[in-house]
């Protein structure tokens, strides 16, 4: 009995990563290391044609030139980029009508992930491209969408059946020579998804895609982008969970949008990949450029992240304001517990006149994390009439964590209206207090607390992602309160 | 080779060159740690847009535009300055002491200080108190946090040299006041040491001017010990003329319960760069930043702060306004940093800025770098235009537009000049305000110093 006890009381006090398991898929994978051959071996693999290879052998030649950043608020281990897997596929490509057909173990991966593939076309309502290990696996719901002329399919399969769109497109907003992780992403990219909205439509579902990093020693390179017509609205979930590793994994993705003349892309990112154990040792490392040209008069992007896993996170999701009167947003959480640390924010380039920006960031730091805020807001010479505001506030729960804020105000235009604000502060002593004499242990008050504090951001999500980004906050913060 | 390297390059073989005649000057102490500072300066190499501190600050064009020359020993030239300086604040009974080309002038009236107080020279301190100089100079100066300060402690000779004894109180406001004047373009190096032991108090004015139209490079670099409970009050009123520039890097070390107020206002200038680092080493201590600077034509302004909470129970506060013009630039570029065991911090940080034309540029960059959960630290930055409402209310009450936008820019500045604790002098600087923002000569009345435009 008293061992049952033990077993279930370290099984609670241990609740470290609620999705940690391998799936036993057989795999196919290259040796290790990059070089120009295995550029070449992973384009000639997915069978590419000749102007993608090109594309490819110019970010790589162009990315042996460039160096890992140093100015992020990290403490970078040293990666040794030859030590990586760059290409890895399940070897039974998978091409099923129904999904019977389907490999029985992934159908129970997703299961145990809590997205039944089957369920998912008739309960939510959501059309999702898994990735598992960067081939796309099974495309749902693509007739329905298909009906609208949307195109919402993997990149391999954009590259073969919309090369004009893809080319026209791919690179236009995140060029290969923008920065290092973007450089190495453009060279030896995997998969992704690729999504295009006609003019005139309202896409009338969530887009979601599931993101898995799989099979071990595989760094997962993905590509997305989306393109939104004339007049076109998308909103695109993006969600992640990764397998309890011990080898630190790299990820870098690029996410490239753009939007036409009125526009509208909200994208969501929920990101909960493995951050490491208690000691700092093991978890993902992700260095992600996610970027969005508002190229059109009128047009939107929004972007709404949660962000709770991952050992190092670098990621600043931007909106390029092209076009008059155009609108971008960023409302992130980013929590970080233990020896986590995150390097985030944003860019709002105000090209456009009448353009208009709010970022609204909210920082958890927990443990012996690091979590930063870096942002900037660059207002061009012929920008009139912009405005923005920006509000990054910092929370800190335990006194060896840090929480930092790296604002970046540029502003050439006299018309501009520019406001910053920032504040770092403790978790309210008087807001736990009152929860505990009403009953409530300390554990749950702070989960109580920090969703109300994380609410402005939780409530820009999605119905169906805001229910999972609160469990994620309460889990992420599990233990951090002595 | 860029024109920083060769400035570089022409900065180091000069010191090189001249080690021995720099050395020369009265100054055994200083000469001590010339050496450590040479070596910093050619490992971090004179700023440019790439390193962080300076990414809003271009060195370049104001540096390397004219020819400059170092004055290597006190100016001979014997200048009457009582004929051309007089600075009558009324009811500002201000001791004044003056520094000629970074050098202590000479023919300085003796002045009638408390007992103890030691107002000199840097070297002629060095000489005559180096136990008291050892025991500070150069021990709350990081030259490896700025080039541009291992550069005047390369060159420095002389400076002031201010001591405050252990419950002294200075009654009256010491007025210092650092004037360029030369037959050619120079380069001054001049670095301060203030020392307030335990208990004592002070408040002491600098004014920065130029008397004839050449152009300085002015490189300054002021040391502050505030001893436990003590407190210190300094205004610095930057007014030279727009082919100048100014770097000064001000280190302010202060210990348990002290208390620190400085207000800088940039008027005049061609290139001003404040630098200013704050340690708080003691608990309670409390450090007060103000700034205000008005900028036109092609004027850059600019103020680095780095609060440093290294103890419990600290407080800090900053406010920087800036009212940009014409083509001017402005940069604040402000960091408070709290250690780990300093609990129950309150930190505050604030930047405001005014763009009144659409060729103006103005880059804040407003940073917190804590590493403490029990805390309270915020700032705010606002970059923005006059109030166009308040403008038509003032306006439709008869007031004409120039008036009005005067008003409110007056306003807007006022916040800041309202913080100078001495009265006499806070009315001094409102006047010079409103005529620096009505584009007039910002000069005293009694003053003959010459601000050629």
């Amino acid at each position: 009995m008293s061992a049952e006890n033990d077993k279930i009381l370290t099984e609670i006090t241990e609740n470290d990563y609620k999705y940690g398991f391998v799936t036993e898929i057989e795999t196919e994978t290259i040796p290790k290391g990059l070089n120009e051959e295995v550029v070449r071996l992973i384009s000639a693999k997915k069978q590419e044609p000749e102007w993608l290879l090109e594309f490819r052998l110019k970010a790589y030649r162009h990315w042996l030139t460039m160096k890992i950043p140093v100015w992020p608020h990290l403490k970078l281990p040293e990666i040794d980029f030859q030590d990586v897997i760059y290409y890895a596929a399940p070897r039974k490509t998978p091409k099923y009508s129904s999904l019977d057909e389907v490999d029985p173990e992934l159908i129970d991966t997703f299961n145990r992930l809590g997205i039944p593939l089957e369920e998912q076309k008739h309960l939510a309502g959501v059309a999702v491209d898994a990735v598992m290990d960067s081939i796309s696996v099974k495309t749902t719901f693509r007739e329905t969408l298909a009906e609208l002329g949307i195109i919402f399919c993997s990149f391999s399969e954009a590259v073969k059946e919309h090369p004009d769109l893809v080319r026209k497109f791919m690179g236009s907003v995140v060029p290969y020579t923008d920065n290092f992780f973007a450089a190495l992403n453009s060279a030896v990219f995997s998969d992704g998804s690729f999504c295009y909205i006609p003019k005139g439509v309202r896409c009338p579902m969530e887009l979601s895609t599931y993101f898995r990093i799989n099979a071990a020693n595989t760094g997962q390179f993905e590509r997305t982008l989306i393109v939104a017509d004339d007049d076109s609205y998308v909103s695109y979930l993006e969600g992640c969970t990764a397998p309890m590793r011990d080898e630190n994994q790299l990820h870098a993705a690029i996410v490239e949008i753009v939007a036409h003349d009125n526009a509208e892309v909200k994208y969501s990112t929920v990101q909960n990949w493995y951050p490491g154990d208690k000691n700092g040792k093991g978890g993902i490392y992700n260095f992600v450029t996610k970027r969005g040209i508002c190229k059109g008069d009128n047009s939107k992007i929004s972007w709404t992240q949660v962000e709770t896993g991952s050992a190092i996170t670098w990621k600043y999701p931007s909106c390029i304001l092209k076009g008059n009167n155009t609108i971008g947003e960023f409302y992130s959480v980013a929590v970080t517990n233990n020896h986590q640390q995150a390097d985030t924010g944003t860019k709002m380039i105000h090209i456009g006149k009448n353009s208009r920006s709010t970022i609204i960031s909210k920082g958890i730091s927990a443990g012996k994390s690091q979590n930063s805020y870096r942002g900037l807001v660059k207002v061009l010479k012929g920008a009139d009439k912009v405005r923005n505001f920006t509000q990054c506030d910092s929370l800190l729960l335990g006194d060896q964590c840090g929480a930092h804020t790296f604002p970046y105000l540029e502003v050439d235009n006299e018309t501009a209206i520019i406001e910053h604000e920032a504040t770092t502060s403790k978790i309210g002593e008087d807001q736990i207090f009152y929860c505990n004499q009403r009953g409530i242990d300390t554990e749950t008050a702070i989960g109580l607390i920090i969703n109300g504090y994380a609410k402005e951001v939780l409530n820009k999500l999605p119905m169906e992602f805001a229910v999972e980004a609160q469990k994620l906050l309460q889990i992420s913060l599990e233990g951090s309160v002595g | 080779m860029t024109k920083i390297e060769s400035l570089q390059h022409e900065l180091v073989e000069l010191y090189t060159n001249n080690l021995a005649e720099i050395s020369s000057f009265d100054n055994p102490l200083m000469n001590n740690i010339r050496n450590s500072a040479f070596e910093s300066f050619k490992q971090l190499g004179i700023p440019t847009r790439k390193t962080e501190a300076y990414k809003y600050t271009n060195l370049e064009p104001y540096l390397t535009g004219l020819e400059y020359q170092y004055d290597l020993s006190p100016l001979s030239l014997e200048v009457n300055l009582d004929d051309i300086f007089h600075c009558d604040i009324p009811e500002l009974a201000t001791q004044i002491a003056l520094v000629l080309n970074g050098f202590y002038y000479r023919h300085n009236r003796p002045l009638n200080l408390p007992r103890g107080v030691i107002l000199c020279g840097l070297a002629e301190a060095s000489v005559k108190y180096p136990e008291l100089v050892q025991k500070h100079y150069g021990k709350y100066a990081d030259e490896k946090a700025d080039s541009m300060a291992a550069l005047t402690t390369m060159f420095a000779q002389d400076g002031v040299f201010l001591y405050v004894p252990e419950n002294v109180v200075i009654e009256t406001p010491i007025q210092i006041i650092n004037v360029g004047y030369s037959i050619k373009n120079i380069r001054i190096s001049r670095r301060n040491l203030i020392v307030l032991e335990d208990n004592a108090r002070a408040s002491v004015l600098f004014c920065d001017h130029t008397m004839c139209a050449k152009s300085f490079i002015t490189n300054s670099l002021t040391e502050i010990f505030v001893g436990e409970n003590a407190n210190f009050d300094f205004v610095r009123l930057q007014n030279e003329n727009s082919n100048s520039s100014q770097i000064s890097n001000t280190f302010i070390y202060q210990k348990a319960g002290s208390v620190t107020t400085n207000n800088t206002l940039s008027l005049h200038g061609g290139l001003i760069r404040n630098n200013i680092f704050v340690k708080l080493d003691g608990e309670n201590a409390a450090s007060n930043t103000y700034g205000l600077f008005l900028a036109d034509s092609e004027q850059h302004m600019s103020t680095y702060t780095y609060i440093h909470h290294a103890k419990p129970h600290c407080t800090s506060d900053q406010l920087v306004k800036g009212i940009l013009d014409n083509m001017a630039t402005g940069s604040f570029n402000g960091k408070i940093y709290v250690d780990n065991y300093a609990v129950k911090t309150s930190a505050y940080q604030r930047n405001n800025n005014i763009l009144l034309s659409g060729t103006a540029k103005m880059n804040t960059k407003p940073q917190l770098e804590i590493y403490n959960d029990d805390v309270k630290c915020s700032h705010g930055a606002t970059i923005g235009q006059l109030d166009t409402e308040a403008l038509f209310y003032i306006r439709s009450r008869g007031i004409a537009y120039t008036e009005a936008r005067q008003l409110l820019m007056y306003a807007f500045a006022n916040e800041v000049i309202s913080k100078i604790k001495l009265d006499a002098l806070r009315e001094r600087i409102i006047e010079m305000v409103d005529k620096r923002l009505r584009g007039e000569l910002a000069a005293c009345a009694n003053c003959n110093i010459v601000h050629k435009n």
